[in-house]
């Protein structure tokens, strides 16, 4: 069993440098859309943002759920749940359904609007490096230690710890441990999440399961659906031809 | 075929060949110069129109074709049996542009085939794209004994006889999945959706009123194209649909009413906000006016106010469809979505398409045949009766 890898954001920690906004523009090839690091969103050239709250920070850019909305809704399997952890795209299967978009809670994937031939576009986790042995850019680029790269236990323990040993310094929440399933990457705060603009309203069930309940249901759906047409048409028939048949005789 | 009669210029010709020219050229601007410049479409609200309008709403006007196929040729109701083909013929051309419109919203569309061999069971939009695949098949299949009767193709059309009912119960099987899983396609947004819409069975609301609006649509076309060809219309008949239409009305309505109930959301009623005033909308034009009307034998057996009903359960239909793709997701998106002229104009030409189409092919092929009063019964359709009572 390989060790999944994860990330943890400690917002207390940043300091709104940027740096892991540019180490993830020049990782990823993005074109720069914005002098002001703090001043961008996510788009389809940009993975990460780093955005300002008062006098707080936060990054948003994809979770790597554990159980990603975006991969069960994709048609064609074009984003998957890899086995270390990173949710990947792959643009040559992808239909450009959008169904991604629609449907993942955290509303991270953005989309090549302008481009004739467009992708789906969002964080990977640096798979490339995490495949590798390396750290996502954007930890590796990080001057505080705010994102943290490693293995996915290992955080989850480590923020267990700083919420434990600081309960002053932290609102008590691991964001990402449990929303819509849990995720890869998990997020420390001072203050509630919606102040720092998360999805507040998040079920901790997986996603994919509120359709899994329907879908499951579907064999005995058809199964149920057959022999009841089949049955009713037979029964209907012989009724017909009974009733032709009475009539001809009485007609004899 | 009339062909002379085809290129003669007529006010509503020249309206669709203007709708459908506009179309043309959006189609044109759509994948010269992509989606963000053709939609309204963002980041935020991926989903508009032309997944809405032309792929909910297409679908679920084509249910008249196996609402009908399931009460003639299942049920063996005889006297449906008429209405079976112009209904199977509308689900055809519905599919068909429902199709089309995919197409367009597609961001690569050219990548479709990848749909028939990367296989992802979780997704319901698998499920959709197999349905629309497999049930298009069949339509045609259905429909196909129209052609070969036209044609006097009299040996194929003894094998499609044959193999009919396990082709129409094949049908109805996929149109029940697929009417329902337009539903379940929104499942996987508990929380961006409004409450009032958003339900675990949403899958089984997508289908009661699938049934109703189908068997609409089918006193529509026969009200419409009765008035285009002069043809007589068999109106006690079409009572009866109305009265079939009116049940799944009342059905669909209680079952809805229970489920928001059950999910404790009937406070959702009484706030005062745009989703609230869209769904009272809805469920006035859809429900109230046609039950009212329907529920009434002097209203349901005139011509006159058995269209206007038919006109009210399609117009709440459209607006259901709507309510739930776009303004119950309008809210949590904090963006509010109005289609472009391109959208709209594509979304237009489809539309007409499918009217010119139906038109054009009632005309030239039997689809009323067995419609018209007092028209001597065709000989295929006696053939067909010794067929079945073999």
């Amino acid at each position: 069993m390989v060790k999944q890898k994860g990330i943890l954001y400690d917002s207390t920690m940043c300091v709104g440098c940027g740096e892991c906004y540019n180490a993830c523009k020049a990782q990823n090839k993005l074109a720069k859309t914005n002098s002001d690091p703090l001043r961008d969103h996510l788009s389809a050239e940009t993975y990460t943002v780093v955005e300002q709250y008062d006098d707080k920070y936060t990054r948003k850019m994809c979770m790597h759920c554990q159980s990603p909305t975006c991969a069960s809704v994709c048609p064609v399997g074009a984003i998957v749940k890899t086995e270390l952890g990173p949710v990947t795209y792959d643009p040559n299967k992808c239909l450009g359904c959008r169904y991604c978009m629609q449907a993942c809670p955290h509303r991270i994937p953005r989309y090549e609007w302008s481009s004739r031939d467009p992708r789906i576009r969002k964080c990977i986790m640096c798979y490339d490096r995490v495949k590798n042995g390396q750290p996502t850019a954007c930890s590796e680029a990080c001057p505080t230690g705010a994102t943290l790269f490693g293995d996915l236990d290992d955080l989850k323990a480590e923020a267990k710890r700083r919420l434990k040993e600081n309960p002053d310094t932290y609102y008590q929440h691991i964001y990402g441990l449990e929303e819509a399933g849990g995720s890869n990457v998990l997020i420390l705060a001072s203050v509630p999440f919606e102040k720092l603009g998360f999805a507040a309203n998040l079920p901790k069930e997986a996603l994919p399961n509120y359709t899994g309940r329907v879908l499951e249901k579907l064999p005995g759906v058809v199964g149920v659906g057959a022999a009841f047409l089949t049955g009713m048409y037979w029964l209907t028939d012989r009724k017909n031809k009974i009733a032709k048949e009475k009539q001809q005789e009485g007609k004899k | 075929m009339k062909t002379e009669s085809i290129f003669k210029l007529t006010f509503w010709k020249a309206v669709a060949i203007i709708l459908i020219a506009a179309g043309l050229y959006s189609v044109v601007f759509r994948f010269a110069f992509g989606l963000g410049a053709a939609t309204n479409l963002n980041d935020a609200f991926p989903w508009g129109i032309w997944i809405g309008f032309d792929i909910l709403c297409g679908v679920g006007l084509a249910a008249g074709g196996f609402t009908i196929c399931a009460v003639a040729h299942i049920f063996n109701i005889k006297k449906f049996e008429p209405l079976a083909r112009p209904a199977v013929l509308t689900a055809f051309l519905g599919y068909i542009l429902v199709v089309c419109g995919l197409l367009a919203d597609l961001g690569k569309p050219w990548h479709l085939f990848n749909a028939i061999v990367m296989w992802n069971f979780h997704s319901v939009m698998f499920e959709v794209a197999w349905c629309v695949m497999l049930y298009t098949t069949v339509l045609f299949l259905e429909f196909a004994p129209v052609i070969l009767e036209r044609f006097r193709l009299n040996k194929l059309l003894m094998i499609m006889r044959r193999v009919s009912i396990p082709i129409m119960m094949l049908g109805i099987l996929l149109s029940t999945l697929h009417q329902s899983s337009l539903g379940s396609l929104f499942l996987i947004v508990p929380t961006k959706m409004y409450p009032l819409w958003y339900s675990p069975i949403l899958p089984v609301h997508f289908y009661l009123s699938a049934i109703g609006t189908g068997l609409a649509m089918v006193i529509f076309e026969a009200y419409t194209s009765a008035r285009a060809f002069n043809h007589g219309l068999k109106l006690e008949l079409l009572s009866s649909v109305g009265k079939i239409s009116n049940v799944m009305l009342i059905i669909a309505v209680a079952v809805r009413f229970i489920d928001l109930a059950i999910l404790n959301k009937l406070n959702y009623l009484l706030i005062s906000s745009s989703e609230t005033y869209m769904f009272y909308l809805e469920l006035f034009i859809g429900t109230v006016v046609p039950v009212y009307l329907l529920s009434q034998k002097k209203f349901r057996e005139s011509r006159k106010w058995l269209y206007i009903s038919a006109l009210f359960v399609i117009g709440g239909f459209l607006l259901n469809r709507i309510n739930v793709s776009i303004t119950s997701l309008t809210g949590s998106a904090n963006y509010n979505y109005f289609p472009s002229v391109y959208e709209i104009s594509i979304t237009l030409m489809l539309v007409t398409i499918g009217m010119v189409a139906f038109r054009l092919i009632t005309q030239n092929f039997p689809v009323f045949e067995e419609l018209h009063e007092g028209e001597e019964e065709s000989e295929a359709l006696h053939g067909r009766e010794a067929i079945l009572s073999e």
